[in-house]
């Protein structure tokens, strides 16, 4: 590891002995889970549950004329068949839209279609059932009356005064338009030696996680309390929307998160047939499950990117770049998604394009318009993957337009380390970045002048190999400035409660969440590490809204960062407490005590002096026994929330090495690198499987994902057979390395990991397979880089 | 084959309601058939059939298990025949020394069957029943010219493998029979093969593939058969292959061939190819394919059909 720059000027907290910052440690939670211990929302169970499943309309859009359920009302075990109009009189609709997004506008949108339905997909009544197959039984019996409407389903046209308008009351299909304008654009394109323009695509895709999107709702009439199970990222989210839309205060809503198989920025989001259990416990007053199948999942599970996006460079002969423009369009679906709205991610596009380099001037437009399709809001690295696709294409494309090599141009032209704090073209504030750094570091890994000759002698046997090389940067630790200042209930602070039980073990409650990137893991190791405490005796209890402190959850690659912080600063007041009573308890000061391996000990030379579980023991039992007027405090909690930076900017640099058949259009992905930089790393390898698992995400991207649309809105793949995921056997190792510049605006330094992989590993593969094709003197733009795709852009189908 | 959605996104993965009968013999399964027709469905290794039933794409009243029936498991050789059951599994084909010793090509072919969970299960009854035109092993039983066993009420029937495959997911059995058998002449000794197949992913299902049997003398085929498979509504034992038989391939014999296999083909469209894409790779296939069998690296340098 290189560090960019000191952490601080003493040993810190996290730089006691024993500590477990830096080092892989096995995740607490592994044996629970290896052993089936698990608990998804699929495995509850509770007296008189009953199951829906929501019949959904096959059309893209049409209007609902008749539902006709009195034959499966009369199908044995069904509870109830239930319209949207039905449900309306529970749930109130709502509008996807946030105040700082200007402009953004939305139609109200129901638990249940009423009269219309949008896409294909949309509920449009719920069958409910004493089991799962008895009301897939009586769905089929339930026939629906549509009357088919014109279905607006390209981005292209969305907007043509010709195209049908989605939503008569919006006036338009357009959603949001964001114009940006930096420095002098027209100027520098003028002065250029040369400007180059280019059309990226990118394909529609969606999350796929393995346990798809489940909820156990439970309407307990006698308390007036409505209990959410619910794989959710963000359970204090899930509280405020439900109680709002329910007519309910939030303190008679908890929302229970156990187990979660996945999520990805998926299940981040509030969904409508989520909403609709909500509402069909309350209404039935009974407790109701929603499992959603894999087709429903692809059909409802937000989408992602389908983006179609121009952009232009110019550069000097020198490798100067002068400057970026853009025009980025991309298709939401019928609705913005709530609560956090769909168009975060055009708007990220807008923010992130040109990134990482020093150049001043930058024009951008980002217009998002309505579609009869699913809709689609935040999954995994928003935004990241096209701004990184595109202005990588682009650097990429000026260093072959004035024949440079693609690292020299990045070297020549990416912000210098020295440069921060400093802000970028659309006025992003960065504290400190570590680009060339990350480069050079890049470059010694991958050995590049040896892959470059490799290159040239396997050309001369006809096998065309390519690299490609992607710097980009990554929003972490986002505060207040994300959704709060938009109006959204979403926390941007997390709280964590520490406390020391009778025997010594300490129980951890932090609002920050867990879906198997390893919260509980790095949780306990802070608290283990700050207290002096071994690992085994932490506790972690997350996701709960009635036993954690409040909080966001986690998303936005913010737990670490934020949770880990509080966690920190929570555990050192516990710390300092035990430490008093210790003293009183030794007749000593506090700062000639410390603790050690679960004990008090003499801070000069660790001599033991009391056992943590005695000092329990005589609080607890015995507190007769401490000097007058001391009480003991043996918990403590702390909240965090970064105030001094709107986000954490983290950066890095992937490359790609990969084979392309040039008569098949089959490309070989031979090896994946990433260096980047996300601060303090508190456990390597989850920060490398962060990483990894993130390029994965990226690398189905490039190559296989695409959500195919007809042109009457009919998703054509919705499964796993035709819908490609990435899997293992296709996938190249991936190299990680790290450079470390910790952020100051915490004790714990550490920025967030979880979407650095996959913010650059398809613009990596992207510009590897255009160096693959270079003497074909073709230039591809679009992703997936299907074998239809590189064989017609070869000319040879 | 991907499955068809017209539509059609109401949840269903719970099968409809059925019952089940666990055959005791070949010929209660026989009685259980012949009662039930084609409300009745045979099980085999199930991967196939349990996909589509709870996806409710079938709906059988009854299923009838015949996967306990020993005596349709197993590989035998005798008098130059290779008899593999109706029940032998895919992994059974991968780890045996009689197909590795007479049928090579088939254990290549496993290989790039589905994934090991799918292979311990799936059986090669099952496989040429569900007649999928993308799957490998049919396409290896025209190569191999094999002989389909099958069993009914008024007894047994011999169908050649050329014969048996009639479309997509459909064959010439009939609802009251039982596939039991397939039979291999011995493939001999000095036989090649050359199994490859085009998919996006590994396990997944050949966008366009390959299984080949050949006797090469003296640098020249004496015998060559070419099974491709999802190059159409079947698998196709290519008629082509004549044309590189008995002569010195050069690359205008081999232009001609694989123009002569262009016309031979008709194959589908889905979501990972064109039928234009279809015909280039099985061209491509083929090039490849002969130059690897001839040992001929130069039949394939630029040329890409
Ligand atoms: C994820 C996945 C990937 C797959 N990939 C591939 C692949 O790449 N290539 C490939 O070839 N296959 C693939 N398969 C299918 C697999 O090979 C199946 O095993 C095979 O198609 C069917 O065999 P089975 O024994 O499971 O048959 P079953 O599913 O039990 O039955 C299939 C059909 O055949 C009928 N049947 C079964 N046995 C008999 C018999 N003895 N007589 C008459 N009718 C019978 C059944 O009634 C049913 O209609 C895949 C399956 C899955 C789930």
């Amino acid at each position: 590891m290189t560090s960019a720059r000191a952490n601080s000027e003493t040993l810190s907290a996290l730089d006691r002995p024993n500590s477990y910052i830096g080092k892989t440690v096995p995740r607490p939670n592994l044996d629970r889970l290896m052993q089936g211990r698990g608990l998804y929302v699929s495995d509850i169970e509770l007296p008189r549950m009953a199951h829906v499943v929501f019949l959904r309309s096959p059309h893209a859009h049409a209007k609902i004329n008749g539902i006709e359920a009195s034959t499966a009302k009369q199908m044995p075990g069904v509870i109830a068949v239930v319209s949207g109009r039905e449900l309306s009189t529970v749930i109130t609709p709502w509008v996807g839209v946030l105040s700082h997004l200007k402009g953004l506008k939305s139609a109200p949108q129901s638990a249940i279609a009423v009269d219309r339905v949008c896409w294909q997909g949309e509920a449009v009544a719920a069958v409910v059932a004493s089991s799962r197959a008895q009301a897939e039984d009586a769905a089929e019996l339930v026939s629906i009356e549509y009357e088919e409407l014109d279905a607006v389903t390209d981005m292209r046209t969305a907007l043509d005064p010709a195209t049908a308008v989605i939503h008569a009351s919006l006036g338009d299909n357009l959603a949001f338009e964001r114009n940006h304008d930096a420095g002098a654009v027209d100027q520098a394109f003028a002065e250029s030696d040369e400007v180059v323009e280019a059309d990226f695509v990118f394909g529609r895709h969606t999350g796929v996680t393995l346990e798809p999107r489940a909820v156990v709702a439970d309407w307990n009439a006698a308390e007036a309390r409505l209990t959410i199970y619910q794989g959710t990222q963000a359970p204090h989210m899930v509280q405020n929307i439900a109680a709002l839309h329910l007519g309910l205060k939030e303190s008679q809503v908890r929302v229970v998160c156990k187990d979660v198989g996945g999520s990805f920025g998926i299940k981040v989001h509030i969904y409508a047939d989520e909403m609709a259990t909500y509402a069909l416990s309350k209404l039935l007053r009974r407790p109701v499950k929603f499992v959603a199948d894999r087709v429903e999942s692809f059909n409802t599970d937000i989408h992602a990117r389908d983006h179609r996006c121009k952009g232009k460079i110019g550069v000097n002969r020198d490798g100067t770049i002068t400057a970026f423009e853009i025009d980025d369009l991309t298709g939401i679906g019928p609705y913005s998604m709530y609560p956090r709205t769909s168009a975060i991610e055009a708007n990220q596009v807008v923010n992130l394009v040109g990134g990482p380099y020093a150049t001043r001037n930058y024009r951008a437009r980002a217009r998002v318009v309505f579609q009869n399709k699913n809709v689609m809001c935040q999954y995994r690295a928003v935004g990241h993957p096209i701004a990184c696709s595109v202005t990588e294409g682009l650097v990429d494309l000026a260093a072959m337009k004035i024949g440079m090599d693609p690292i020299e141009i990045r070297r020549r032209n990416l912000i210098s380390d020295n440069a921060y704090p400093c802000a970028s073209p659309s006025g992003l504030r960065f504290e400190q970045l570590s680009h060339h750094a990350a480069l050079a570091k890049l470059i010694g890994m991958m050995d590049y002048d040896a892959l470059r000759a490799e290159q040239v002698a396997l050309r001369t046997r006809n096998i065309h190999r390519g690299i490609g090389i992607a710097s980009f940067i990554e929003v972490t630790n986002p505060s207040a400035a994300f959704y709060g200042v938009g109006g959204a209930k979403i926390s941007s602070q997390d709280g964590v409660a520490v406390r020391l039980d009778a025997q010594g073990s300490v129980i951890c409650q932090t609002s920050i969440t867990e879906q198997g990137q390893g919260s509980e893991s790095l949780t306990a190791q802070i608290v283990g590490s700050v207290l002096g405490v071994s690992m085994d005796r932490v506790r972690v209890i997350l996701g709960d809204t009635d036993n954690t402190p409040y909080g966001g959850g986690t998303w936005a690659s913010r737990g670490a960062g934020i949770g880990g912080e509080a966690a920190l600063q929570a555990t050192k007041v516990l710390r300092k407490n035990i430490l008093d009573v210790a003293a009183a308890i030794l007749q000593a000061a506090p700062g000639e005590l410390d603790i050690v391996n679960n004990a008090v000990v003499n801070a000069v030379d660790s001599t033991p002096r009391i056992e943590l579980s005695e000092l329990a023991r005589i609080v607890y039992f015995r507190p007769d026994t401490l000097p007058p007027g001391i009480q003991a405090e043996l918990m403590a909690t702390r909240h965090f929330v970064p105030r001094e930076y709107p986000f954490a900017f983290t950066n890095g640099v992937q490359a790609s090495w990969l084979e392309v058949d040039i008569d098949t259009g089959f490309i070989k992905l031979l090896k994946h690198w990433v260096v980047e930089d996300c601060g303090t790393i508190i456990n390597p390898q989850l920060v490398d499987e962060q990483i990894r698992g993130g390029v994965v995400q990226g690398l189905g991207a490039a190559l296989f994902e695409k959500c195919v649309y007809d042109e009457r809105g009919q998703l054509t793949n919705a499964n796993m057979a035709d819908y490609l995921v990435p899997m293992s056997g296709e996938m190249p190792d991936i190299d990680v390395g790290h450079v470390v510049s910790p952020t100051m605006e915490s004790e714990l330094g550490a920025k967030g990991a979880g979407e650095a992989g996959t913010a650059g590993a398809a613009a990596a593969v992207t510009n590897a397979v255009n160096d693959a094709l270079r003497p074909f003197g073709t230039i591809i733009t679009e992703i997936p880089l299907t074998p239809q795709v590189v064989l017609t852009a070869l000319g040879r189908i | 084959m991907p499955i068809v959605w017209a539509g059609e996104v109401t949840p269903k993965m719970k099968a409809s309601a059925f019952a089940y009968a666990r055959a005791t013999s070949v010929a209660n399964a026989l009685e259980l058939l012949t009662a039930h027709g084609e409300k009745a469905k045979v099980l085999s290794g199930g991967q196939s059939l349990l996909p589509a039933m709870n996806l409710r794409l079938i709906a059988p009243e009854l299923v009838v298990d015949i996967s306990e029936l020993a005596e349709l498991r197993g590989v035998v050789v005798k008098g130059g025949v290779l008899t593999i059951g109706a029940l032998t599994r895919h992994v059974d084909l991968l780890k045996s020394p009689e197909i590795a010793a007479h049928a090579p090509l088939l254990r290549d072919a496993v290989t790039h069957v589905a994934h090991p969970a799918i292979r311990n299960r799936g059986t090669i009854g099952g496989s040429l029943a569900q007649a999928d035109p993308a799957s490998e092993l049919p396409a290896c039983m025209l190569t191999l010219g094999a002989t389909i066993v099958v069993c009914g009420p008024s007894g047994e029937r011999r169908i050649a493998a050329n014969q048996f495959f009639a479309g997509i997911y459909e064959t010439a059995l009939t609802p009251q029979e039982l596939l039991v058998a397939v039979e291999l002449p011995v493939i001999p000794k000095s036989s090649t093969h050359f199994f490859h197949e085009f998919a996006r992913r590994h396990g997944d299902y050949a966008i366009v593939g390959l299984a080949a049997q050949a006797l090469v003398k003296d640098g020249q085929f004496a015998d060559l058969r070419l099974g491709f498979f999802a190059v159409g509504d079947r698998p196709l034992l290519a008629k082509s292959a004549g044309k590189l038989v008995d002569v010195a391939v050069t690359p205008a014999v081999l232009a001609e061939a694989s123009s002569a296999l262009n016309d031979e083909l008709d194959p589908l469209e889905d979501q990972q190819a064109t039928p234009t894409m279809r015909r280039h790779l099985a061209k491509v296939l083929l090039t490849r394919c002969v130059s690897s069998l001839l040992a001929r690296p130069d039949l394939c340098t630029g040329a890409s059909a």
